[in-house]
This record gives structure tokens, C-alpha cells and sequence, in this order.
């Protein structure tokens, strides 16, 4: 930690430095601009590892921490990460370029804009997912609308304006309330500092009437649950995600729906484990009625973009239902599964995004037998289907697995429905995968289209050994989380309801606490 | 004798702000006739260093020399030296802004800039008064003075209208303020503020509770201040008076005179009448209600753009009276720096509001900013960021303001704000709608061809990013001002 001490603040800004490089380039320049912004996105995703090399997985603790007053007493420059926000900025970093190298030929106008908006993004994400401020946290939160507000509105399809206002409109009514639960839960416990905020509520210092609670974990849960998005508050996604270039959904799908499983995680779950515990089986309901709803509609949709936007809704209701059970195995599962979505759906939305730029459409009739013309990319595509619907061997076999047995432990019931998802994510994908690569070519237009190109090939490839090395290599990530997992766990022991002394989980805070202190 | 003429001296220097104003402001009446009218813009630039050369006083009284003047009617203290430097600065921006759109439209007089100076003079008296009759000399020298400016554009209808009605309904609402002074002083003796506040003390310890007649002073004189600063249900005027007037007089109405009334509504609130709290907080908490979703809900159906941004100053009049229901320093505060916020923020939008407009105010509607953002990205970037600060996005001094009237609010942890504060983040949403729109058309929309903006001049220029800039840094770094915001509120209450 001592030999790095601003690594975090160099991986969080420096996307926005190179926002500045491309701001200088002439508007005309745009071969420049893409490979400005693919050098620095590169460039960004190496500086990150640094962070998986420097991290100590045995460490309890924040690590990279770095802490400065802000505004005031009460508001901190705080940044930290543990087992599970680390990875997530990886999957952050490691997402961008790929974005950026899919939009190489889509995006021909405006391309100054766009690069800045992606580039703006990833710092934004990356704040959120770093921040142990909760102000820090929140105004990361807001920064992440309005680049994205712009990508969908400026270089979406046809009722990209309608899909935009959509989704930043849905997304602040829950940012908002949220804000004022902030501001509330500032007001008990005196600081924004999320660590000493815990550790106040852990100590006994800072008791939430249970109503109190209640209320504040509502205003959050709402708020990062329109994000994840959980039904019924899903309505912003398949429209955000069809009228969104491929790089936008890309980043939505792949990071920005990630922001609301994080945040439960992170802040809902430890900060308020009483409500948590009240509300998880009504919670645990509407994640199953998610995860079989969204099957289900992703099944009968003709467009293939809106039926991978669905897969979102369902395969994310399956990581909330990890949340709430509140076991060690199936929260490390929706961990790895936040991950592993990320990755798979983002592939998903980048090959969809190959057959647009050859189409320029969607409509699964349009398509089919597209592995004549195109064995490459349909192969990759098939393997993409597989990874999604949890093949064993790739990866979202490990943290759906993970998920299940850990629900198991407790809700057999919760598993036995969530487990009907994994079945229709099958039917669902590979129908969807025979309609529009097997057979007979149907449409004439077909016959000619081009198989993937160096470019296409680079990202499949890459995607398709990420996939694999996921898939086989999983304990080098669980691993990594597995102390930060059972800490969460910790987090939520409070003493009034523990029977046993509630030594372990007060010392782990209150050392942190005070750790900090002293480095001060 | 000696100390005679020291004191003297030393209420000339508590005074030194207004008097600089007024001073160029007459100069520059009596320099216009000597000016050849090509070479009119000269007496812009007086009154632009009039201006600049008043905020120096200002704080110079503030490092060494702050204190009652003139036997207690005047009271500098840090908390009037603030709203000075906002109002004074927010009076130099509008006359940067002003000078090309004068020229455009073929107005460039030295009046104009003389009522700019003698109007942000009356201010400064509103926000340093320390005694209810200077406040409403103060109110009428501003008032008077914003009346003229509002009818500046002689040919136009709708700018006479506005003169008319803003005169006559503002002249009917200084009549209330007026007699709701009259009753304070029938129930208490005085009219100096403290000591109101001291009578009213004694009142309540002798009595057990407040004198009926105070309290009717204390409403009438709520219907004034509330007419002035353009809250519901007094707002009906408003969005006619804001979209008439010329569009840099616009930009001066909508934020420095507000943030001067509201000076004054903190002082005879929290002051004089800090002990009727209870009596006043619900007139508070409901014209705040009202004020937002009025504010709010009314500027969602607008196309003119000009006259959205009037309904939006309404539902931030809401959003400042959150802050003020909270009745502590902190409250203060909050109001304060949502205050030298908003007026940046305000001013910088309407500047680019009359920019665009062109020549006769005929480009306001929302179809004409369409595709601005590749015809001008940064005149586009800039509008957007007041846009963003307004909507309250964090990093912006919009959402740092509402931030600290929200955590004002709650501080008590009293239940009654809970809700208000709720109302209040709904009414964000609300309000992102619209602000959003306007950057929907400005960026998402389809370039509208037979419409091509002027080129920002470099006055102009210098206003908006003066503005831009100082949205920013109060919404990032705003440390410093929040520290003399903290001060200027603790004047007031801690003596």
C-alpha cells in the first residue's frame, strides 16, 4: 500500500486526462481521436492491474486507501478498494477499450463527442466503485447519467431521445431519495465517511430505530434497484439498451447496471442489515419474478438487441437473489456473477453490434442461416450464447452455480425457482442462436456479408479467452474475495442482536477506523 | 469633535460600497451627453469599473471596518459584506452581458447602466439595513430603478407591459411591506431591527406570548418580501415580467434582487422575529411547496425558453425557502451559498438566452436551439453546464446548493422537514425534465438551417465564462466560499 499511495486517484482520473488530449485534436481528426482514446483506455487498463498485483487478498481491510479532507469536516476524498469493487474496476477498464474498438467504424460522426463521452464514463464508474465517501459516492453516481444520457441521445437509433430522457429521468427519481437518505443518515451519525459510519452502527454508537432503518434502507434499495434493474422498475432498460449504440450498451449492460448490485452490496446490506433481513423474502420474490419474467419475455422478442436487453433482467434478478440470501457461497457467486455478466452480456451486445453494421438492423426475421456467409463470427457467437447461458467449464457456469448452491443452503425454494431461469436462459438463447445462424440462408442479402474482420476478430477473440480463463481459472478471483465477502457478512452483525460477544466484527471496523486515523 | 469626525469617517467607509455605485452611476449620466452615441459602449465600460471598483470597499470594510453606521441604520457585517459581493458582481456581470445585446438591438444609453448601478446601490442598502425604513428606501431605489430597466425596450409591447405590471403589482407589494412595518412599530416601539427583536423578547417573557399586531406585521411584511423574491402565491406576475423585459434585465431580476430581498427576509426572520418562529415556519414550509411544484410543473409545459427559465427561478425560490425553514445558522448558510450559486448560474442562462434571442427577441423558442451544439459547441457546453448546475448535477454549484439546503433542512432531525425535503428531491426529477429538454434540442436534434446565431462577442464572452467558471468551482471546490458563507450566518445570529 505505502508504495503506491495514489494509485487509485491515478486509475479513477486518468481517463479524463486523455479526455483532454482528444479536446485539443481538430474536429476533423479522427483517425487520431480513435487511436488517442484506444491508447489511453489501454493505457488505463494496464495502470489498473497494477491494483490486482498490489492486492493482498489475506487483508481485511481497504486497501490503496486514500483520504483527504474535501468540503468541510464531514466530507472526505476517501477512495479504497477491497475483493469486491476490485475486479469490478478491472471489468471497467478492461470493457472501455473494447468499446472503443467497436465503435472504430460505427461511430462517423461526432466522434470527438463520443470518445469523451465513453472516456468520462469510465472515470465515473470507476469513482463509484471507489468512493468510500457516500457524498463521493453519490456525486460519482450522478456523473455517470449524463455521458450516458448523451450516447444514447446523440448516436442511438431511431427513439434514442424518448429511450434517453427514459432512463435518466427513472434513474434520478431513486438518486434523489437516495440523497435525502444520505443526507438523513448523515444527520444520526455525523459524517459521510462510509467506514466510520459503519463502524459507529456496528459499535452501538449510532442505533436506527427500526422504522428509521427501514425507511433509509428504502430509499437506497430503490435507488440502485431501478439501476440493477429489478422488476418492475426494469421499464427504462430494453428501451435504453435498444435505441443505444453498441458501445453504450456495451458499457450499460456490461458496468452501469453493476452500480446497483454494488451498491445493495455495499451499502443497502451492511449499513442496514435489520430492514435487510425484513424485506429479503419480498425482495427474493420480485428477483425470482425477475429472473423467470425476463426469460420469459427475452424468449417471444423479435428484436435481438431488446431480447439480450431481457437477458439483463433476468440473470441480474438471479445475482439480488444471491444478495439476500445472505450466504458466504452465494454472495461470492453474485459477486463473480456481476463479472461474469458483464463480460458475457457485453459480448453478447458487441456481436449483436456486428450484425447492425452489416444490417442495420435488429430483427432476428432478417436474419438466419448467417453461418453460411459468416462461420467465424457465428461460431464466437454461439460460444458468447454458451458463456451466457452457463455452459460448465466458461464462466457464468461458476457464479450461477455458486448462486444456486448458496441459496440452496437456506431457500430451497428461492434455488428451485431461480433454477427454472438458468433452464430458459437456454431455450431463449439458443432458439434466438438457430434462428439466426442455422439453416437455410433466408434472406438474399445474406448471402454476401462479410465474415469478421482483423478488428471483429480481435474483440471476439479476446472476449472468447476472458470467457475461458474465467470459466476454468475461477479461484484466482474467488479468492480474492473471499475475505471481503465474509466481511460483508460481518458488517451485518450488530450487537443487539448477536447473542455471542460482538467482538469480531466491531475490532475489524474500529481497527479500520482507527488505522486511519493514525495514518492521519 | 475629534471622534465626531471619525465616526463620521467611519460610516462614510460602512457606506463606501453604495456610495461607489451611486457615484459612477451619476457619472456616467453626466459623461453620456458628451459621448457621440457611436462610441456609447465607453459608458458601459464606466459603469463596469463602477462596479468592480464597488466590490474593493466592500471587502475592505469587511477586513477592517465593520460595524453599525449612521446611529445603527446601516449594519455591515459580514453577512451584509457577502451579499454585497454577490450582488455587486452579479450587477458587473449583467453589464458585460449587456453591452453587445444593447448594440444589437440598437439601445446602447447610459441610463441603462446608470438604473444597473443605482439598483444594485438599493440592494446593497436592502441587504445592510438594520432598521425597516432604510430596508424599504432600499427596496424602492432597487425597485424603481428595475421597473425603468424592464421597459428598456421602449418599442416593444411586451416590454412596456412588463414596466406596467411589474410597477404596478411591485408598488401594490411595497404598500403591504409599508404597513406591515407601520403595525411592527405600533406593537414594538421601534423599527430597528434588534431591537424589534428585543421587544418582542421582552413581549413573550411578560406576556407569554407575542404581541397579535407584530405577528400581522410580520405576514404583511411576508407578502411584500415574498412579491419581491417571486414565490407562490405572489408569482403570477413574475414569468411575464421575466419574459417581457429585455434578456440581460431579465438576467439581473431574476438573481440579484432576489438574493438582495432574500438578505432582508433572513434579517426581519431570523432577527427580529426569531422568537415567532413557530408562527412563521409554516408559512415558509407552504410557500415552498407551492413554489416548487408551481415552479416546477408550470415550466415543464413551456416551448419558450425565456419564459422556462422564469417558472424554474420560481421553483428555486422553493428550493432557497427549504434552507431558510430550517431557522439555524446552518440554515443561513445554506441559503447564502445557495444564493451566490444560483445567481451565477441564473445570470449565465439568461445571458446566453439574450445572445441567442438576436436581434428583436425573436429566437426564444426551444425549436431554435436545435442543433446549437455543432453549431456552437462551447456557447452550447457553457448553456448546457448552467442547464446542469440548475438541474442540481453534482460538480456543479446548483447541486452543492440544494445539497446544503437539503442536509439544512434535516439537521434538526425534525419530522415536519422529512416530508419537505422529500417534495423537494421530487421536485428535481420534475425539473430534470425540462432542463434536460433544452439539451435534448440543443444536441439530439436535427440543425435548424435558416437560423445561424451571431458569434459570441468577447464581452460576452468573458461573462459567461466568468459565470461558467464560478459554477464550477463553487460545485468542486467550494471550501472557501462555503467558510465565508458560515461566517456571514454567524454574524447575524451569534453577538
Amino acid at each position: 500500500m505505502g508504495t503506491q499511495p495514489h494509485l487509485l486517484t491515478v486509475v479513477t482520473f486518468l481517463p479524463l486526462l486523455s479526455v483532454a488530449a482528444l479536446l485539443l485534436l481538430r474536429a476533423e481528426d479522427h483517425v487520431w481521436m480513435r487511436r488517442i482514446a484506444l491508447a489511453a483506455s489501454l493505457a488505463e487498463f494496464a495502470v489498473s492491474l497494477l491494483l490486482v498485483r498490489g492486492f493482498d487478498a489475506a487483508e481485511p481491510r481497504y486497501q490503496f486507501e486514500e483520504f483527504h479532507p474535501w468540503i468541510g469536516q464531514a466530507i472526505h476524498y476517501h477512495l479504497g478498494v477491497d475483493g469486491i469493487s476490485l475486479f469490478l474496476v478491472i471489468l471497467t477498464t478492461f470493457l472501455t477499450p473494447l468499446a472503443i474498438l467497436c465503435s472504430w467504424q460505427s461511430i462517423q460522426e461526432g466522434v470527438k463527442g463520443f470518445f469523451i463521452s465513453l472516456l468520462v464514463i469510465e472515470t465515473a464508474l470507476i469513482g463509484c466503485f471507489v468512493s468510500l465517501d457516500l457524498f463521493l459516492f453519490f456525486v460519482f453516481f450522478e456523473l455517470t447519467l449524463i455521458p450516458m444520457y448523451f450516447i444514447i441521445g446523440i448516436w442511438g437509433h431511431d427513439r434514442r431521445i424518448y429511450a434517453a430522457l427514459k432512463f435518466v429521468l427513472y434513474t434520478m427519481l431513486g438518486s434523489m431519495l437516495m440523497l435525502v437518505a444520505i443526507v438523513w443518515l448523515y444527520n444520526i451519525a455525523g459524517t459521510f465517511d462510509y467506514p466510520e459510519i459503519l463502524g459507529k452502527l456496528q459499535s452501538g454508537a449510532v442505533l436506527l430505530a427500526p422504522r428509521t432503518e427501514l425507511l433509509l434502507f428504502g430509499a437506497f434499495f430503490l435507488a440502485f434497484a431501478i439501476k440493477v434493474p429489478l422488476f418492475p422498475l426494469h421499464t427504462w432498460l430494453p428501451d435504453a439498451h435498444t435505441e443505444a449504440p453498441t458501445a453504450g450498451s456495451v458499457i450499460l449492460a456490461g458496468v452501469m447496471l453493476k452500480l446497483g448490485t454494488y451498491g445493495i452490496l455495499r451499502f443497502c446490506v451492511p449499513l442496514f442489515p435489520g430492514a435487510a433481513h425484513r424485506m429479503a423474502p419480498a425482495i427474493a420474490v420480485l428477483a425470482i419474478i425477475g429472473i423467470v419474467y425476463g426469460a420469459l419475455v427475452a424468449t417471444v422478442q423479435h428484436d435481438l438487441k431488446r431480447l439480450v436487453a431481457y437477458t439483463s433482467v433476468s440473470h441480474l434478478g438471479l445475482v439480488v437473489l444471491g444478495i439476500f440470501a445472505f450466504s458466504t457461497v452465494s454472495i461470492q457467486g453474485a459477486i463473480y456473477q456481476m463479472l461474469n455478466h458483464g463480460v458475457s452480456t457485453g459480448a453478447l451486445f458487441l456481436a449483436v453490434g456486428m450484425l447492425y453494421d452489416r444490417r442495420h438492423t435488429h430483427e432476428i426475421k432478417e436474419f438466419g442461416g448467417l453461418a453460411t456467409p459468416m462461420p467465424v463470427l457465428m461460431s464466437f457467437f454461439l460460444f458468447i450464447c454458451l458463456s451466457s447461458l452457463a455452459l460448465p467449464l466458461l464462466n457464468g457456469f461458476v457464479g450461477e452455480f455458486l448462486i444456486l448452491i448458496g441459496t440452496f443452503e437456506h431457500h430451497h425454494a428461492w434455488a428451485a425457482w431461480a433454477t427454472s431461469g438458468a433452464v430458459l436462459s437456454a431455450v431463449y438463447l439458443l432458439w434466438a442462436y438457430q434462428r439466426v445462424a442455422l439453416g437455410e440462408v433466408t434472406v438474399e442479402k445474406n448471402r454476401a456479408l462479410p465474415d469478421a474482420s482483423t478488428r471483429e476478430r480481435v474483440i471476439l477473440v479476446t472476449m472468447a479467452l476472458v470467457i475461458l480463463f474465467m470459466g476454468i481459472a475461477s479461484p484466482l478471483f474467488t479468492s480474492r474475495m473471499e475475505v471481503s465477502t465474509n466481511n460483508i457478512l460481518l458488517q451485518m452483525q450488530r450487537p443487539q442482536s448477536a447473542s455471542r460477544p460482538a467482538a469480531a466484527p466491531g475490532t475489524v471496523a474500529e481497527a479500520a477506523v482507527k488505522e486511519r486515523r493514525v495514518q492521519q | 469633535m475629534i471622534s465626531l469626525a471619525a465616526e463620521q469617517h467611519a460610516n462614510l467607509h460602512r457606506l463606501a460600497p453604495e456610495l461607489h455605485l451611486c457615484l459612477f452611476g451619476i457619472l456616467v449620466m453626466i459623461v453620456d451627453p458628451f459621448v457621440r452615441p457611436q462610441n456609447r459602449r465607453v459608458l458601459g465600460w464606466l459603469g463596469f469599473i463602477g462596479a468592480i471598483l464597488a466590490i474593493f470597499p466592500a471587502i475592505h470594510v469587511a477586513m477592517e471596518n465593520r460595524g453599525m453606521a449612521y446611529n445603527n441604520l446601516i449594519n455591515t457585517d459580514s453577512f451584509s459584506i457577502f451579499m454585497h459581493v454577490v450582488i455587486i458582481g452579479t450587477a458587473a456581470l449583467v453589464i458585460l452581458g449587456s453591452l453587445d445585446y444593447l448594440d444589437g438591438e440598437g439601445l446602447q444609453r447610459g441610463e441603462y447602466y446608470a438604473l444597473v448601478l443605482f439598483a444594485a446601490a438599493g440592494m446593497g442598502i436592502l441587504a445592510g439595513a438594520n432598521e425597516l425604513v432604510t430596508a424599504f428606501i432600499g427596496l424602492e431605489m432597487s425597485s424603481i430603478s428595475t421597473y425603468v430597466l424592464a421597459g428598456f425596450r421602449r418599442r416593444s409591447p411586451a416590454s412596456n407591459e412588463a414596466s406596467l405590471k411589474y410597477f404596478l403589482l411591485g408598488s401594490f407589494a411595497t404598500a403591504f411591506f409599508l404597513y406591515g412595518i407601520a403595525m411592527v412599530y405600533g406593537a414594538t416601539g421601534t423599527t430597528q431591527i434588534d431591537r424589534v427583536q428585543a421587544a418582542l423578547e421582552d413581549a413573550l417573557n411578560a406576556q407569554g406570548h407575542l404581541p397579535p399586531l407584530a405577528i400581522l406585521g410580520l405576514g404583511l411584511m411576508f407578502v411584500g418580501l415574498g412579491f419581491k423574491v417571486v414565490v407562490a402565491p405572489f408569482q403570477i406576475y413574475g414569468p411575464d415580467v421575466y419574459e417581457g423585459a429585455p434578456t440581460p434585465v431579465t438576467a439581473l431580476l431574476a438573481s440579484a434582487p432576489k438574493a438582495a430581498t432574500f438578505a432582508l427576509m433572513i434579517r426581519i426572520f431570523y432577527v427580529s422575529f426569531g422568537s415567532a418562529a413557530g408562527f412563521w415556519f409554516w408559512a415558509i414550509w407552504i410557500c415552498a411547496v407551492l413554489s416548487m411544484f408551481i415552479g416546477n410543473l408550470a415550466a415543464l409545459v413551456q416551448t419558450n425558453v425565456k419564459r422556462m427559465l422564469a417558472y424554474s427561478s420560481i421553483a428555486h425560490a422553493g428550493y432557497i425557502l427549504v434552507a431558510f425553514a430550517a431557522s439555524t445558522v446552518f440554515g443561513i448558510t445554506a441559503v447564502l451559498f445557495y444564493l451566490a450559486a444560483y445567481v451565477l448560474m441564473k445570470a449565465g442562462a439568461f445571458l446566453v438566452v439574450a445572445h441567442l434571442g438576436q436581434k428583436g427577441e425573436k429566437r426564444l423558442e426551444i425549436q431554435d436551439y436545435a442543433g446549437l451544439g455543432s453549431k456552437q459547441p462551447v456557447l452550447a457546453a457553457c448553456f448546457s453546464l448552467f442547464m446542469l448546475s440548475l438541474l442540481g448535477l453534482p460538480a456543479t454549484a446548483g447541486f452543492l446548493g440544494k445539497f446544503l439546503a437539503f442536509q439544512a433542512a434535516l439537521d434538526g432531525r425534525d419530522p415536519r422537514f422529512v416530508w419537505l425535503v422529500v417534495i423537494a428531491a421530487i421536485n428535481s426529477v420534475i425539473g430534470a425534465y425540462y432542463y434536460l429538454r433544452v439539451i435534448v434540442a440543443m444536441y439530439f436534434w436535427k440543425p435548424n438551417k435558416d437560423y445561424v446565431p451571431a458569434k459570441v462577442a468577447p464581452a460576452l464572452t468573458a461573462a459567461l465564462f466568468v459565470a461558467a467558471a464560478g459554477t464550477l468551482y463553487l460545485g468542486i471546490f467550494p471550501a472557501r466560499v462555503l467558510g465565508f458563507a458560515k461566517a456571514a450566518a454567524d454574524s447575524l445570529l451569534l453577538r
